[in-house]
């Protein structure tokens, strides 16, 4: 046994690739004709059936369709561990519309709200079905006595568990990487937050809008440093919902249906030690893959609203340098500047997004797409980004903190 | 690999849960408690009246919010089962009846014990009703239903005769 | 959290004007007030380590980090694989790597994972073990500083830090990750080991 490696050929991580990520583009193109919410609540009366069923039949219903005209069905429910029943999403499948109809299950962890829209269009593009309805849904409160309590399994059972940890420990590690490789500081982390939270006052779903500051933000505890409380985003229970149809169908729906031009997943190692966490690579090659199929070149050009995922505040900028829309250790400054606010250059989570809507795990992801739908048809209301937008991309994140999934959304 | 180079790691994964009924369901527990008798739902297009009883129609997506019903206690044995063990392994004696009771005038049933009856006198279909914890030890749960027992034997509120090992 | 305020009736802005629907509880109603089943499962699970951790929880046992590489890509990685997830080959030129390191990430955590306070901190860190191609490691500990408080903490490491590992006496050990109390950082007139 060798004692030691030392110099050599020092051997970097492969590194992700540019382009030729998909064999052809599919000639089926796919809309998303309708979207539903319920609220987003810390802790709801409604079981996670009941919670699917406000968002599917307000999404049917928005689509002007009926249960019976549903060809498929997604449910995208991350662990069974947080509403405490096993095989969840076939649990949830009457409430999804899903009875006596082929169903799969969107499963990546954090990243199902947006794999739902991915395996949803999967079924569409390729023939098999017209008309698929899109559920997402997590009713967190049942976990006891905390969600967190079921991240654990997160962690490797044999060498991390023993040492303790918390959920907390990844995000906190992560951020701090983040920061000290760019030189960036909590206070323009903290804006997000701000952004956020009061981007959400708007959104009549919201569960955590506010008015803050980032002396506010700041000012609340530190839960795990550089993480202060108001950075985190809740515990939350709730669903959202998404029709998708085929392009005959669409344009006998609605005059104004938004497509489905990009689609993207990849998964990185779950040996989170040997990634770079400062920079999150698997969103990266997602959003590549789905900027391919969207023919979207100049993304800071062509994407004219992002929805990334935000569980905590330093995620939004991580991911807006993943998905390309900022330079790398450059997203708070173009933050702090006004680029991302709902008036600015490009408007980044014009919903709330997660830290001021909620975070309902699945349904948080898909919340965004509805984001995304409406705001391309000009239906925001209050939310509403100036211009005539024309393109968006959505994107969540989570599982073993390593999967990307993006979806571009668009008028054409 | 030599044989030291492989072991077992025991953990735990340490959750518990609290759940709550639902808008329907409280309304079920709640009408139970108080009323003794089980609320339904009922899907007027589809002609389905769901027990336990749904917010939606699960074939049309209907809302049922508005289309309560309330029915007594009574149906007919669809099916039973005799446990000898129960879950550790501990022998039963005698067995426990589970059934799953079709509750009349609805399209579901409960699975519950049958009480108050030997096994060998147990028949498919037969008819049995409801017996249930006194008003007053009610609390909105599902064990509100103490079991069903054959039908006309004994008054609906009878305590429970025979103790749980 | 702020308790969530009464909600007049929301609706969403999108035609048909549709109302969101949903029964906020608050913690009372939600613990007292409404009737609920609580159920705490016994998940137990007995895990088997694999060939590689096994080897690998060995080597802590005998105060010893190692490390494998890969023969087609020449990764040095620990912890330890039984095969190269990228070429999917195996693993098994083991190397014995040095227990110092530097510090790649740090968190100072005042919360446990069921989120009850902490008065004296955890400090979790990724530590890059030196001998690793590219470097690269695992989530550890760091101890034996002074001070609780973030900024007490802060004067004694950063990213970047160079570290120890302080092993518990090997009567104590028994091949775990735990065989490790901590990291810490390395004095200037320390000399690696």
């Amino acid at each position: 046994m060798e004692n030691g490696v030392t110099g050599g050929g020092s051997r970097t991580a492969p590194a992700v690739r540019m382009s030729g990520l998909i064999r052809r583009k599919p000639r089926r193109r796919v809309a998303v004709v309708g979207a539903g919410l319920s609220l987003f609540m810390r802790r709801a009366l409604e079981t996670g059936k009941e919670l699917s069923y406000y968002a599917a039949a307000q999404a049917l219903e928005s689509a002007g369709v009926r249960r019976r005209d549903i060809e498929g069905v997604i449910m995208a429910t991350a662990p069974d561990a947080f509403d405490g029943v096993h095989m969840k999403g076939d649990w949830l499948l009457d409430g999804a519309g899903g009875v006596r109809r082929p169903y799969m299950r969107a499963y990546v962890g954090g990243g199902s709200g947006v794999f739902s829209i991915i395996s949803g269009w999967t079924l569409v593009a390729s023939g098999l079905f017209d008309l698929v309805l899109v559920v997402g849904e997590e009713k967190m409160s049942s976990c006891q006595p905390h969600p967190q309590s079921a991240f654990l399994t997160i962690f490797d059972h044999t060498i991390e568990r023993p040492l303790g940890p918390n959920l907390l420990w990844i995000f906190a590690l992560e951020q701090h990487r983040y920061m000290s490789t760019y030189g960036l500081r909590n206070e323009d982390i903290a804006l997000v937050s701000v952004k956020n939270k009061h981007n959400a006052m708007n959104h009549p779903a919201a569960q955590v809008a506010r008015e803050l500051t980032v002396k506010d933000v700041l000012a609340s505890e530190v839960v795990a440093w550089p993480v202060h409380r108001l950075m985190v985003s809740p515990v939350s229970d709730g669903a959202a919902a998404l029709v998708l149809a085929s392009e005959e169908v669409a344009r006998r729906l609605t005059d104004k249906p938004v497509w489905v031009q990009g689609v993207g997943w990849a998964l990185d190692t779950s040996y989170w030690g040997n990634r770079d966490l400062a920079y999150p690579r698997y969103v990266e090659q997602a959003a590549r893959m789905a900027y391919e199929m969207a023919g979207v070149t100049e993304p800071r050009k062509q994407i004219h609203i992002a929805e990334p995922y935000d569980p905590f505040a330093y995620k939004e900028l991580h991911h807006l340098e993943g998905l390309q829309l900022a330079d790398k250790g450059k997203a708070p400054e173009d933050l702090a500047q006004g680029r991302f606010a709902r008036t600015g250059a490009l408007p980044v989570c014009p919903s709330g997004g997660l830290m001021g809507v909620g975070n309902p795990i699945a349904a948080a992801g898909v919340m965004k797409l509805c984001e995304l739908f409406w705001q391309l048809r000009g239906e925001a209301g209050a939310r509403q980004v100036p211009g005539t937008p024309e393109r968006g991309v959505a994107q969540a994140w989570g599982d073993l903190m390593q999967v990307g999934t993006v979806a571009v959304l668009g008028t054409r | 690999m030599t044989r030291e180079g492989t072991r077992v790691w025991h953990g735990t994964m340490p959750v518990q849960f609290l759940y709550t009924p639902g808008a329907a369901g409280l309304r079920f527990f709640r009408t139970l408690k108080e009323r003794g008798v089980l609320a339904v739902t009922r899907c007027a297009e589809c002609g389905v009246t769901y027990l336990p009883p749904r917010l939606y129609c699960e074939n049309c997506f209907a809302d049922l919010g508005k289309a309560w019903r309330e029915v007594a206690g009574r149906g007919r044995v669809h099916t039973f089962t005799l446990l000898h063990v129960d879950r550790e392994g501990r022998r039963l004696e005698p067995p426990d009846i589970v059934a799953f009771v079709r509750i009349d005038g609805t399209d579901g049933g409960l699975v519950t014990r049958l009480v108050n009856v030997a096994p060998s006198e147990v028949r498919l279909d037969m008819p049995v009703q409801m017996v249930l914890q006194a008003p007053r030890r009610r609390r909105a749960v599902l064990t509100d239903i103490i079991g069903f027992t054959t039908a006309g034997s004994a008054p609906p509120s009878q305590p429970r005769r025979r103790r749980r090992r | 959290m702020a308790k969530p305020t009464a909600r007049p009736h929301p609706v969403i802005d999108a035609p048909p004007r549709l109302p969101m629907r949903g029964h906020p509880l608050s913690d009372d109603e939600f613990h007292k007030a409404t009737p609920t089943v609580a159920w705490a499962p016994r998940l137990e699970y007995a895990w088997d380590t694999g060939a590689a951790i096994g080897r690998f929880l060995d080597g802590l046992r005998a105060g010893k980090i190692y490390g494998v590489q890969c023969r087609t890509c020449g990764r040095v990685v620990t912890p330890p694989r039984a095969f190269c997830e990228l070429d999917f080959k195996p693993m098994d030129a083991w190397v014995e790597l040095p227990d110092t390191g530097t510090i790649n990430t740090f968190s100072i955590c005042y919360v446990t994972w069921d989120m009850k306070p902490l008065r004296t901190p955890q400090i979790p860190a990724v530590i890059e073990i030196d001998g690793t191609v590219p470097r690269g490691g695992f989530l550890h500990l760091v101890g034996g500083l002074r001070g609780t408080t973030v900024e007490a903490i802060r004067t004694q490491i950063a990213v970047g830090t160079r570290v120890q590992a302080v092993w518990k006496k090997p009567k104590d050990r028994e091949g775990a990750v735990t065989d490790i109390v901590h990291f810490t950082p390395l004095r200037p007139r320390q000399k690696a080991r």
